[in-house]
């Protein structure tokens, strides 16, 4: 289907109602699928494995005319100040990028949050030097936690290509406006093939709307007329300082608007399986599925355990994992990186926080065996944190 | 029409403070100024917070009082001194990060040929010697690689002077600066001379010595980076207080140092040559807009469905 000749849905059309097939393909290829009915203006990339596929078919879908803009910026630095500039003029912006590219663009991060640019980016995550490795970590996604970017871990290649699309809509809604990162695995999911269910209808998402950005784009055609992106708050006075606070505050409050949005697409923040367990799991991420296959092996050996999937990172939904443990005696959190952040997260927001067995964790590019989380399950200690 | 953004609410016009009044009455806005104008009209920079002598306020004024379609303009900056300038200008502007200027305007530049496709939006990057040179430098010199049709120009005042006077690649050798306490170790970076190899269709090194050169050569660099490719301008504009000399030498300095090593450059393309002979006459006109009313006398404002 030519990309002109795609129709304009809502994203509610196209998430619930547009007709989907399940093909069997890579989660780059996810992207590449997502991409093509976005809508997007403009697409800038940066190699790094692994990520790179995915920005590559991005690449062939602007060659087809998917994408009206696409080029290769000199680096990660520069090229999240590109889809700035780009996203400050009114555009509708898309890249990725994973482990070293995310530390070297860093600055950029919470600058976006505080443009209040609607960006949607994903994140295949990756070790960090050094040593140098290019295997998946998420250790990332512990460094982005505090930078005002509302954060979903996808599982699989489909909660990717689900959550790419839902993703535009929740960034740019005016009471949000804020960036929206899609996390996955790097490799455990960019380069394995599953089936994913793709819309085949001829749709797209509609285009993004500048005129619904609650901050003035730089275009000068958009009121108010004197404008600078955004202002200086140097002087160290009362009036400063709120002016700041504040602006602090609103970014965090944006986050918290988007909640609706999100609910209305994803379902919930959380999924819960067997939530009567008295031992549950916690996961994001492909840990979810490790965490799956653990939990058969240990009900075969007639032990109980439930299995709670966080699919949104910002805004952590407190209330819910609170709610969802509250009747946990054991609670297990096995993660793809050393510190343990989800961990901190889950811990920050359950009262007797005593009942954690932090881990298991590995890190480095390994994989997860179920049988390291079912060893944690029967061995392990009431550790607090 | 981007001149509409600039007028009053005739409701709104006996309460709009006295300095917008003056600048939509007697701006820059639609109709084009010279540099002798400057005193004659509301200029776009109001008061700014720069030291005594500061010579890169100076070249501001001078360059914001230049711009060819100011109403169609948009400056991309950096952190630095400069930065502190920008909020006083009557200009979208853009401040994200230290360094990144030439990366922004990129996106920006791209982003509104996409949505305004048929209009003339000048994307200006303006940063210091330190921003442009050092930290951002691979961001400058890919954004001339890539032939983005954007105007770069460099506030030289041969230090990072918002810092406190550490040494900056522009710096001269020998000086003794912060962060150079034995004297600078090599010589100031040549970004002229890589504006040209690096495809710059105009490149231009003027003083502060010869407001009236910067004037004419930023026009030029405007306008031909709107058609024919990326264009540079350097401008010396030394800065009193870190050299700790009297704000009322900065002239005197500027002008001993075009008698020597910081003179009048100029690189132009055969391209843009020819592009500015024919714009003589055709972008000219372009460039100055009809006579538009921006104060109405006609308070009355038709109702909707009227
Ligand atoms: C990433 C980063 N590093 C350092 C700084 C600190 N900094 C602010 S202004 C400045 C110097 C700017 O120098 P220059 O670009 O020459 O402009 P000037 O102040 O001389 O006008 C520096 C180093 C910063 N804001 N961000």
């Amino acid at each position: 289907m030519p990309a002109n000749e795609l129709r304009e849905v809502s994203t509610e059309y196209m998430l619930f109602k547009a007709k989907r097939e399940e093909q069997f393909i890579t989660g780059s290829e996810a992207v590449k699928e997502a991409a093509r009915r976005a809508n997007i203006d403009i697409a800038i990339a940066y190699p790094i494995t692994p990520q790179s596929e995915s920005m590559h078919l991005v690449g062939d879908l602007y060659a087809e005319g998917y994408v009206r803009e696409y080029f290769r910026g000199e680096n990660e630095f520069a090229v999240m100040s590109e889809i700035a500039g780009a996203a400050m003029a009114g555009v509708r912006t898309f890249t990725a990028t994973c482990g070293p590219g995310t530390l070297r663009a860093f600055e950029n991060f919470p600058m976006w949050s505080g443009a209040r640019l609607p960006i949607v980016m994903s994140f295949m995550t990756r070790v960090i030097n050094a040593p140098l490795s290019i295997q998946p970590d998420t250790i990332e996604m512990s460094f982005l936690l505090d930078t005002g970017m509302m954060m979903m871990h996808a599982e699989a290649a489909q909660d990717l290509y689900d959550m790419l699309l839902m993703s535009f809509d929740i960034a740019e809604q005016t009471s949000v406006h804020i960036p929206m990162g899609v996390f996955v695995d790097g490799f455990f999911v960019t380069h394995t093939r599953q089936k994913v269910n793709i819309v085949t209808e001829d749709v797209k998402l509609k285009p993004y709307n500048p005129g619904m950005s609650p901050v003035a784009h730089i275009d000068m055609e958009t009121p108010p007329f004197r404008l600078m992106r955004d202002p200086f708050v140097m002087k160290s006075n009362y009036i400063s300082y709120a002016a700041h606070a504040s602006w602090q505050q609103e970014v965090m409050a944006s986050a918290q608007r988007a909640k609706r949005y999100i609910k209305k697409y994803l379902g919930g923040f959380i999924e819960h399986e067997n939530p009567d367990a008295p031992i549950q799991i916690v996961a994001s991420g492909t840990a979810v599925s490790q965490s799956r296959e653990a939990i058969k092996m240990l009900k075969a050996e007639g032990v109980d355990a439930g299995l709670i999937k966080i699919k949104v990172i910002r805004p952590f939904p407190g209330n819910e994992v609170k709610a969802a443990l509250s009747g946990a005696e054991k609670i297990i959190i096995p993660e793809f990186n050393r510190v343990g952040w989800l961990c901190r997260e889950v811990a920050s927001v359950i009262p007797n926080n005593n009942r954690i067995v932090p881990g298991p964790r590995v890190y480095g590019g390994m994989t997860m065996p179920p049988e390291v989380i079912v060893q944690v399950v029967k061995e392990g200690a009431l550790v607090g944190v | 029409m981007s001149l509409d953004i600039t007028r009053i609410n005739p409701y709104f016009e006996d309460v709009m403070p006295q300095e917008y009044r003056d600048l939509v009455k007697n701006g820059s806005f639609g109709s084009e100024k010279r540099l002798g104008d400057l005193g004659t009209f509301k200029e776009l920079l109001e008061e700014h917070p720069m030291c005594a002598g500061c010579h890169l306020a100076l070249a501001f004024r001078i360059l914001v009082s230049s711009l060819p379609r100011p109403e169609d303009s948009i400056m991309v900056g950096s952190t630095g001194c400069s930065s502190l300038a920008f909020t006083q200008l009557a200009l979208h502007n853009i401040h994200s990060l230290f360094g990144n200027q030439n990366a922004v305007a990129s996106g920006l530049k791209r982003a509104l040929e996409l949505r305004f496709p048929d209009k003339i939006k000048d994307v200006i990057v303006m940063a210091g010697d330190g921003a442009t040179a050092d930290i951002g430098l691979d961001m400058t010199l890919h954004s001339w690689f890539r032939g983005e049709n954007i105007t770069t120009v460099m506030f030289d005042n041969e230090l990072y002077a918002n810092t406190g006077g550490q040494e900056s690649g522009m710096t001269q050798c020998g000086a003794v600066l912060h962060m150079a306490p034995t004297g600078k170790k090599f010589q100031k970076i040549n970004v002229y001379d890589l504006a040209v190899s690096s495809g710059c269709a105009y490149a231009a090194v003027v003083s502060t010595a010869k407001p009236k050169n910067i004037s004419e050569c930023f026009k030029k660099a405007v306008l031909i980076a709107r058609e024919v490719g990326p264009t540079y301008i350097q401008i010396f504009t030394p800065c009193p207080t870190n050299l700790k000399i009297k704000p009322s030498d900065s002239k005197k300095i500027a002008t001993e140092r075009f008698k020597g090593d910081y003179t009048f450059r100029e690189h132009i393309t055969d391209e843009a040559k020819e592009y500015l002979a024919i714009s003589k006459d055709g972008i000219k006109k372009q460039a100055i807009e009809p006579e538009t009313v921006l104060i109405s006398d006609d308070k009355e404002i038709p109702l909707e469905g009227s």
